[in-house]
């Protein structure tokens, strides 16, 4: 089974993947904040934030190239906007907001790729997110890994009797087939979200996924948050001043 | 002395109608492993999921002493420690450690010692402790049910109960997990429809036909009884 990349990332073991989660998530609000806020220089900003990031990718290990393209996924959506503020005749505007929405987006892979999601959100629970909607965002998670195996167990089926989906292209009535196998993936994989629960409960589950990970505030997060914070903050006046 | 599992009028019937359990009787006594057999379809795994309380059906269930009530469902899940045929419906934590410890972790234990325990765990299923920090599903078929069978022997619980846990295994592997659980101390309860590991294991077996058990006695008895092959031991 193929599984989704950021988790891969996120598993690794470098200084940056053993960081407490609040430190990346504090650095993160704290880079975003400099940024959405910059009003001067800002393609020069975002080049210079984008690059320090990078720099954070080859720290943590995380291939540079793959996160910078998956960044790119927020630009169709950004661009948008852009397109209307240029069209509205301010350029600049439209330019500002593709480059905020990309480095954003950067910073929060960055965050997300070296950090596992439920030790994220063990984070963002000792920070007073509310559990609820943490809660959510875990079982959204394990699912998304349950219906990425059931589509692909599905699509090697059908790939073993010579269905494939170039041949669905184009004709109805495939398409009308690729319709019902969609509606069996989502039979299939509430089935198999029901077993998984039953599993849950079979081992005393009460509602809240607990993990094995402790979150340290030590002084060497404290030093990440320092510095990560710091120099944004630092790039954005500089900038801003020349 | 009080049996492990006392079960007495079992009915079940599923939301679209379906009767799965007509009239369960059945008891279990301290120490002993019993074989779960049956076509598909007759009610064995319906029966099993009564056990900590993941069905309820009308009847009478009582483990260890304790009725199968909403107000015992922490006390029995922690007494009924159940492997589900698809390991992979069973090992959803991130790492293998993770998922080892889920269990103790729910009852509240502390994570140092929760994970400690599941180490001890992971080594008595036969699993290296290189293997506590990797992804379950980077697992062979074998360890994914060693590590299934890990996770509920950190609870240490006093029932085992195996809904096919040979199912995905390759023969050898089924010999080296029929070795393995015989050597368990737990009553345990199998539902499978391999002869070969039913005897290898258990002395008794029970055989279900239509939602109600309609023989009791020895493996072999059984076996024939019904005209079930008993399958030679598994080849290399």
């Amino acid at each position: 089974m193929h599984h989704v990349v950021l988790d891969r990332w996120s598993r690794g073991s470098t200084a940056v993947h053993r960081l407490d989660p609040r430190a990346k998530i504090v650095s993160l609000l704290l880079l975003l904040i400099a940024l959405a806020t910059a009003k001067h220089s800002v393609p020069l900003l975002a080049f210079e934030l984008a690059l320090l990031l990078a720099a954070g990718f080859c720290w943590a290990r995380v291939p540079v190239v793959g996160a910078l393209a998956r960044a790119a996924l927020v630009l169709p959506f950004a661009a948008t906007f852009a397109g209307i503020a240029w069209l509205a005749g301010d350029p600049a505007r439209g330019l500002s907001l593709a480059v905020k929405s990309y480095v954003s987006a950067l910073a929060v892979l960055f965050v997300v790729s070296t950090t596992p999601l439920p030790t994220l959100l063990r984070g963002l629970e000792a920070m007073g997110a509310p559990r609820f909607l943490l809660e959510v965002a875990q079982f959204l998670y394990r699912y998304l890994f349950l219906i990425s195996e059931e589509a692909q167990l599905m699509r090697a089926a059908a790939a073993a009797r010579n269905a494939s989906l170039e041949a669905w292209r184009g004709n109805r009535e495939r398409f009308r087939a690729a319709g019902g196998a969609l509606a069996v993936l989502f039979v299939r994989s509430y089935e198999r979200a029901a077993m998984i629960h039953r599993a849950m409960l079979a081992r005393s589950f009460e509602g809240r996924i607990p993990t094995l990970s402790i979150n340290r505030f030590t002084t060497r997060d404290i030093v990440f948050v320092v510095l990560s914070s710091a120099i944004p903050w630092a790039l954005r006046f500089v900038t801003a001043a020349s | 002395m009080t049996p492990l599992i006392e079960v007495r009028g079992l009915h079940y019937r599923y939301d679209d109608g379906t009767t799965a359990l007509a009239g369960v009787d059945f008891q279990l006594e301290s120490g002993e492993s019993v074989a779960l057999m049956g076509p598909n379809g007759s009610g064995k795994t319906t029966f099993v999921l009564h056990l900590n309380g993941l069905l309820m059906g009308e009847g009478k269930v009582v483990i260890c002493g304790l009725q199968v009530q909403k107000k015992h469902l922490g006390m029995i899940r922690r007494k009924v420690g159940m492997v589900f045929q698809n390991s992979d419906d069973q090992l959803f934590m991130p790492t293998v450690l993770e998922d080892v410890a889920f269990g103790l972790r729910n009852i509240g234990m502390e994570p140092e010692a929760a994970a400690a325990r599941a180490l001890v765990a992971l080594e008595a299923a036969g699993m290296p402790p290189a293997a506590a920090g990797r992804a379950p599903y980077h697992l062979s078929a074998g360890e994914k049910k060693r590590v299934a069978i890990a996770g509920v022997l950190a609870m240490d619980p006093e029932i085992l109960v195996l809904d096919e846990p040979t199912t995905f295994l390759d023969p050898p592997a089924q010999r080296s997990l029929a070795g393995w659980l015989s050597q368990l101390p737990q009553a345990k309860l199998i539902v499978t429809h391999n002869i070969w590991f039913a005897a290898a294991i258990c002395k008794r077996a029970v055989f279900f036909r239509e939602g109600r058990i309609v023989a009791d006695g020895p493996v072999p008895e059984i076996a024939d009884r019904f005209g079930w092959d008993f399958a030679a031991q598994p080849a290399n």
